[in-house]
């Protein structure tokens, strides 16, 4: 009797079935449709920072005046060199993956093993630096005054220099009451930041020093913040000044307008979150080289797969490097 | 798996014995490459922040490229998109920029004729 077997008559043809049509595993096409759609989430990030940045371009932050930090030097202006050091690390553990996936291809497992501890060992500090960014990012640095349109004044003394509010801002009797639920309305709560001067305090340090000048956020022809003269600042601050601002949060932004720290907090929180997720599976796969798992597979294809992901995430911290600290 | 390697860079000029030392090699070119970016980034010269091209700071347009040349030795090597059949290449790759240019090109000219109207059109900074 003959079975039935349904012929579709493509047998032995690419797309028939049963083969592969474009010469990877499942395991690695499915590494790529992620990363394909990976990277237009990313690029949806990216491409919005930019919207946003074209909306204000006449009023947006310098990243060189942001990021000019470096651990253990303090006070001292060190813009990029910081976060340059941290691509490198990225792209060194890149290195070490695809040295690791070269090894397993030739089926050495200690080596495999060696580099990819190299490779967790660069994420591990990329997270950490990463972390030190942010908290060095929302203490802040000099403090700002935010106006009643919602921009931000920042303060300089007569030869151009950045002035911290804590050199000027006068100490004047502290008469701050907290705002408690039962003495008023109860949806109404105290202040969510709370400032270490009051703008009285900064207004009055203000006004006592005739050094001291404005910059605005807006940015003349030459790409430079707008100072105002002495009786502008003056105007301005008195007039305009709502709330004093340290530091950055998801409302407010010493640096610039607002939504340049909420597209670094969500953009590097996200490129974070991947490269914290990417060493926990290298973790992972790292404890199945040394169990030997891939060498009764007698492959280490995974190591190739974890590797596709690994170096996506470098390639984005590529891109986030260019658009937030370089462009 | 393909196990058998394209073992030289930029287009055949720059060959390698091993797969190793192509690594090292696009490793060399990578750092590099992001040396003259903080570089740059950190001199900014004048006559290159001054000049425009198409709208944008000839600076710019420098940082833009080297990261795009970043980007493909990345794919291409770390990647092994080099040794990928054209098919694949093609399906990542194509769909990929096309998607990004497409949505880069909508979202920036919305961005400035937003810009504009904030500029022009008397409305005061609300949203």
């Amino acid at each position: 009797m003959e079975a039935t077997v349904a012929k579709t008559g493509t047998e032995g043809k690419t797309w028939g079935g049963g083969s592969r049509p474009l010469n990877a595993s499942y395991g690695k096409m499915m590494m790529w449709f992620f990363i394909v759609s990976d990277a237009l989430t990313f690029s949806g990030f990216i491409a919005s920072y930019g919207f946003s940045r074209f909306k204000f371009i006449d009023a947006w932050p310098i990243a060189d005046e942001v990021f000019t930090h470096v651990p253990f030097l303090h006070g001292v202006p060190a813009p990029m060199y910081y976060v340059a050091f941290m691509t490198l690390v990225l792209i060194f553990s890149s290195v070490t993956m695809v040295l690791a996936v070269d090894a397993g291809h030739k089926m050495k497992q200690t080596k495999v093993a060696w580099y990819m501890f190299f490779t967790i060992i660069g994420g591990a500090i990329f997270v950490g630096s990463q972390a030190w960014e942010w908290a060095t990012f929302i203490k802040g640095d000099y403090g700002a005054v935010e106006t009643n349109g919602g921009k931000i004044i920042q303060f300089l003394n007569t030869e151009g220099e950045r002035v911290a509010l804590r050199d000027f801002a006068k100490k004047l009797p502290a008469d701050r009451v907290n705002h408690l639920e039962k003495n008023g309305i109860w949806y109404d709560t105290d202040a969510v930041t709370r400032s270490s001067y009051s703008l009285e305090e900064v207004k009055a340090g203000f006004l006592a020093d005739e050094n001291l000048l404005i910059r605005t956020q807006y940015l003349d022809e030459n790409g430079h913040p707008t100072v105002l003269s002495r009786e502008e600042s003056v105007a301005k601050l008195v007039k305009d000044g709502k709330l004093v601002v340290e530091g950055a949060n998801l409302q407010h932004n010493e640096y610039g307008h607002p939504l340049f720290a909420d597209f670094f907090f969500f953009i590097t929180g996200f490129h974070g979150f991947h490269v914290f997720s990417g060493v926990v599976i290298n973790i992972i796969i790292f404890f199945n080289v040394i169990l030997g798992t891939y060498e009764r597979r007698k492959s280490y294809e995974m190591v190739e797969k974890v590797g596709l992901y690994w170096h996506f995430v470098d390639l984005v911290w590529v891109f986030v490097f260019t658009f937030f600290y370089l462009v | 798996m393909a196990h058998e390697h394209k073992l030289a860079i930029f287009r055949g000029a720059w060959k390698f014995k091993s797969n190793v030392s192509k690594i090292w090699g696009v490793f060399a070119f990578l750092c590099i490459v992001t040396a003259i970016e903080v570089v740059l980034g950190i001199i900014k010269p004048e006559s290159l922040t001054g000049t425009r091209i198409l709208a944008m700071k000839a600076l710019n347009w420098i940082f833009i490229i080297l990261t795009l040349v970043k980007a493909y030795y990345i794919t291409w090597d770390f990647m092994h998109m080099r040794d990928e059949w054209k098919s694949l290449r093609r399906s990542v790759v194509w769909t990929a920029v096309f998607l990004i240019c497409y949505l880069i090109l909508i979202l920036l000219i919305e961005g400035d004729y937003i810009f504009e109207v904030y500029k022009d059109g008397f409305i005061k900074f609300n949203f």
